[in-house]
């Protein structure tokens, strides 16, 4: 495409201290266009929409707006110019306790102008308009708290479009919605589009992308890995794009499983969603990969008892499974190294021994009392069998780096035997050599137990499983023996589509 | 270690050892066998009730009831005895229910009706204030007062329940140590180590720091935090049973002071050693850090108007040294 792009961002670059996040990315949106942002976590997404709103400067490249520089300093000097973004988490695009009224017209509250007293009437009438303006069908005296989340979304939308922008920005705005719900917001969008809005749509939903894009950017690891506006869209093209291989990988010895350990039987995890069914067997490591959202989580989070199946059984040692919380799920002997280890699974308050100690006190204890000789010892075994690098077993949990922080997390829950050990995302925020070290230490341990790992991205599937099972639409729709996959079909059942060669 | 540590983790005992020091010199009589007790007496039930507070602070919560709490068990304690005419072990078991059970409420309002922390035990407190005051349409509760339907309560306080804030134990001199002083002292090393030695402790600390990841490692959360109400509720009317021994009868007027000195002992105690956060010791060792101070200024002649001032600048510093100094109170 020529030079009608409506906004262009020409080797932006952004580092944080010692590390790039973007390292030159170029990107153009056209008028009456929705062009779709794909990439794996941390491949700089949200850090490029947080320049382009305002809320981060950069540090090389630049970008324009309708032929003019644009270099915002500020979230609201970004909306001004006429480039406004809707952030992901729903609730800071609205204010709860306030009708949708006046959320609508929230902007014109204060700034230059505003008037000094507050008439509801103007408001109402103002707020009418821009209702009208997007075919928004929401009672305006209605709170937004009484508000489904696809309502507040939308509000939060016509908010944005109340300054009629140029470029409207969406982060991952499906994910937290119903597909009904979606329709309705893909019919907004197509409503913006029509009138001429430059839209960049960030997904990881293949349903989404299919539905809307005009174009797909694909990004990874801080740069633009592939640019697809071709008709028809190469969606498989773009998801390898974003995850595929990007190293070579040394060759792992694939192993056979011993006798099962875990059995599923038409497990349902989700309304709507395909029954799902597995074995895992003693001694072999099983990656179950797939895009954000399609129902990783959602697995580890029923294997672990943390949510309960809508239907279908588990066995575990030939025994039914069906535990109702953690505890009973650690009781027979199913371990979960949780993903997002900031949020779920570091003890800030604790250091790196009573982190490890966490989830065995009972088994650590006489009477309740912590045997804390036992305790030291596990963890420093643990140390040095994971090569945590640390000055000693009583370093705090921030003095360590990312990779040190979740081989501490592996640490915890490899300090006893499991009968199932399942991690999920357990390289998010790792380094390469720490990456390297946990699932050599994965692998070389793993007789005697089954081992599930959720990753998205392909590279960590490939280096560590025997078995490579792919998730789609909240059930399991590909299996891969780890010796000759067969990539274009692997990279066909993420994308989630049906066969286009058969390859 | 940099200094800064340094300042950190012993300014707050310096500062306690210089304030012993001053007294010392500057007031006649600080140092003696007698002082010391009546400053534990003077805090010994502040100190029980900020105990309490501590384990509910541990789990990451807090308790604005403890104050009414024991107000309420003294007030139960005098109805008890006087009105139903019961003996002293009735009096006790009455009082340690009513804290366990307005802690299982607390509890459950917060844990189970998603009620904030705060707002569940500031609603408790003033349900507790009304309550206590109905049996007896508002009146102070003592023998031979005239009951709403015109009787007279011949009933009185036993002697074996007024021993509780009255005998004193003999400890190298006759008659120095009074019941209370041992009550705190029992319940202070009790809590000290069920927080910092046993696995409910440890866990109640996880709950608190991250409450997520102490799910995800198999605990029973909303058990733990549950506990931690009932162990405030029961110290609090621990704290009820001794003013009311203290006392000898049911004062409506009493006690108010009990919740804000108790919250800022345990407050101070997140300063000592450098702990940044809730824990018995430094609750201890800041019940006893106030007592000191107004012990010592009262024996100089400080007017008795100035305590309440004096606490409140003793608790804004100790916030100080835990939240700007040590860094870590990103809670």
């Amino acid at each position: 495409m020529g030079n009608d792009a409506v906004f262009r961002v020409d080797g932006l670059r952004k580092s944080f201290g010692l590390i790039e996040v973007l390292g030159g990315v170029s990107i153009e949106l056209h008028a009456g266009e929705i062009t779709v942002l794909m990439g794996a976590n941390g491949a700089g997404k949200s850090t490029l929409v947080k320049i382009i709103s305002g809320v981060y400067d950069h540090a090389g490249g630049t970008m324009h707006l309708a032929g003019d520089n644009f270099a915002p300093n500020t979230p609201a000097e970004a909306i001004r110019a006429g480039v406004v973004t809707v952030h992901q988490n729903i609730n800071d695009g609205v204010v709860a306790d306030l009708d949708v009224a006046t959320n609508l017209t929230l902007d014109r509250l204060s700034g230059k102008g505003a008037p000094l007293l507050f008439n509801p009437g103007r408001v109402r009438r103002e707020a009418r308009a821009v209702a009208d303006r997007l075919g928004l069908a929401i009672d305006l005296r209605a709170r937004v708290s009484d508000l489904s989340l696809a309502d507040r979304q939308m509000v939060a939308i016509a908010r944005a479009m109340a300054h009629q922008p140029k470029v409207l920005i969406l982060d991952e705005p499906t994910s937290s919605l119903s597909s009904a719900e979606a329709d309705r917001l893909f019919a907004l969008l197509d409503r913006l589009r029509e009138q001429g809005v430059a839209i960049l749509y960030i997904s990881h939903r293949m349903s989404d992308i299919r539905r809307l894009a005009d174009r797909i950017v694909s990004m990874r690891d801080g740069v633009i890995a592939g640019v697809f506006d071709q008709k028809p869209l190469d969606y498989e093209g773009a998801v390898n794009a974003m995850l595929g291989r990007k190293i070579h990988l040394d060759r792992i010895e694939v192993r056979n499983a011993a006798k099962p350990i875990l059995t599923i039987d038409a497990l349902r995890i989700a309304p709507g969603a395909r029954p799902l069914s597995l074995t895992l067997g003693d001694g072999e490591v099983v990656a179950v990969t797939g895009l954000v959202g399609v129902g990783k989580t959602a697995l580890a989070e029923t294997l672990f008892g943390l949510r309960k199946p809508l239907s279908g059984t588990m066995h575990l040692n030939g025994r039914p499974y069906a535990p109702a919380s953690t505890g009973e799920a650690i009781a027979a002997g199913v371990f979960l190294v949780a993903k997002d280890r900031g949020e779920n699974g570091i003890v800030g308050g604790f250091n790196i021994q009573e982190n490890i100690s966490l989830p065995f006190h009972k088994r650590m204890s006489r009477f309740a009392v912590l045997k804390r000789g036992l305790e030291r010892t596990t963890a420093r075994r643990q140390i040095d069998e994971l090569g945590i690098v640390c000055r000693s077993e009583k370093d705090e949990m921030p003095t360590l780096s990312g990779g040190n922080q979740q081989k501490v997390m592996v640490a915890r829950w490899m300090a006893q035997d499991a009968r199932l050990f399942i991690l999920d995302e357990p390289f998010q925020g790792v380094d390469i050599s720490a990456r390297r070290d946990i699932a050599a230490k994965l692998r070389a341990s793993a007789n005697g137990r089954a081992t599930l790992l959720f990753v998205t991205e392909l590279d960590e599937a490939l280096e560590t499983a025997d078995r490579i099972l792919v998730m789609s639409e909240q059930t399991i729709v590909g299996e891969h023996r780890n010796t000759d996959v067969d990539l274009d079909r692997l990279l066909a059942e993420v994308a989630g589509g049906p066969l286009h060669s058969a390859a | 270690m940099t200094l800064r540590d340094y300042a950190i983790r012993y300014g707050f005992i310096v500062l306690l050892f210089g304030l012993i020091a001053y007294f010392a010199i500057a007031a006649d009589g600080f140092v003696s066998p007698q002082s010391a007790v009546f400053i534990f007496q003077s805090v010994a039930i502040t100190g029980v009730l900020a105990l309490g507070v501590t384990a509910t602070l541990v789990v990451g919560g807090f308790d604005l009831s403890i104050g009414s709490v024991a107000t309420s068990a003294m007030m139960a304690a005098a109805y008890v005895m006087v009105v139903l005419e019961q003996n002293v072990v009735v009096a006790v078991v009455v009082c340690l229910l009513i804290g366990a059970i307005v802690g299982l409420i607390n509890g459950w309002l917060i844990v189970y009706m998603r009620v904030p922390d705060l707002l569940a035990t500031l609603g408790m407190m003033f349900l507790l204030v009304g309550l206590q005051r109905i049996p007896t349409e508002g009146r102070s509760i003592a023998t031979g007062m005239t009951m709403p339907d015109g009787s007279v309560a011949n009933g009185k306080f036993s002697d074996a329940f007024l021993a509780l804030g009255r005998h004193r134990f003999d400890f190298f001199i006759p008659n120095l140590i009074p019941v209370s002083v041992v009550v705190l002292i029992v319940l202070a090393v009790l809590i000290w180590f069920f927080l910092e030695y046993t696995r409910f402790g440890r866990m109640m600390y996880a709950v608190g720091s991250n409450e997520r990841a102490a799910e995800l490692a198999g605990a029973p959360v909303k058990a733990y935090k549950i506990w931690a109400y009932v162990i405030s509720g029961v110290f609090a009317s621990i704290g009820g049973i001794l003013l009311a021994a203290r006392l000898g009868r049911g004062d409506i007027a009493s006690g108010n002071n009990l919740l804000l000195d108790a919250v800022a002992a345990a407050l101070i105690g997140y300063a000592v050693l450098g702990a940044a956060k809730p824990n018995a010791f430094g609750t201890a060792v800041g019940a006893l850090f106030v007592g000191i101070l107004l012990q010592g200024l009262t024996m100089m002649n400080a007017p008795y108007y100035t305590q309440d001032f004096v606490k409140g600048v003793v608790l804004v510093v100790a916030l100080v040294f835990t939240f700007a100094l040590s860094g870590r109170g990103r809670r």
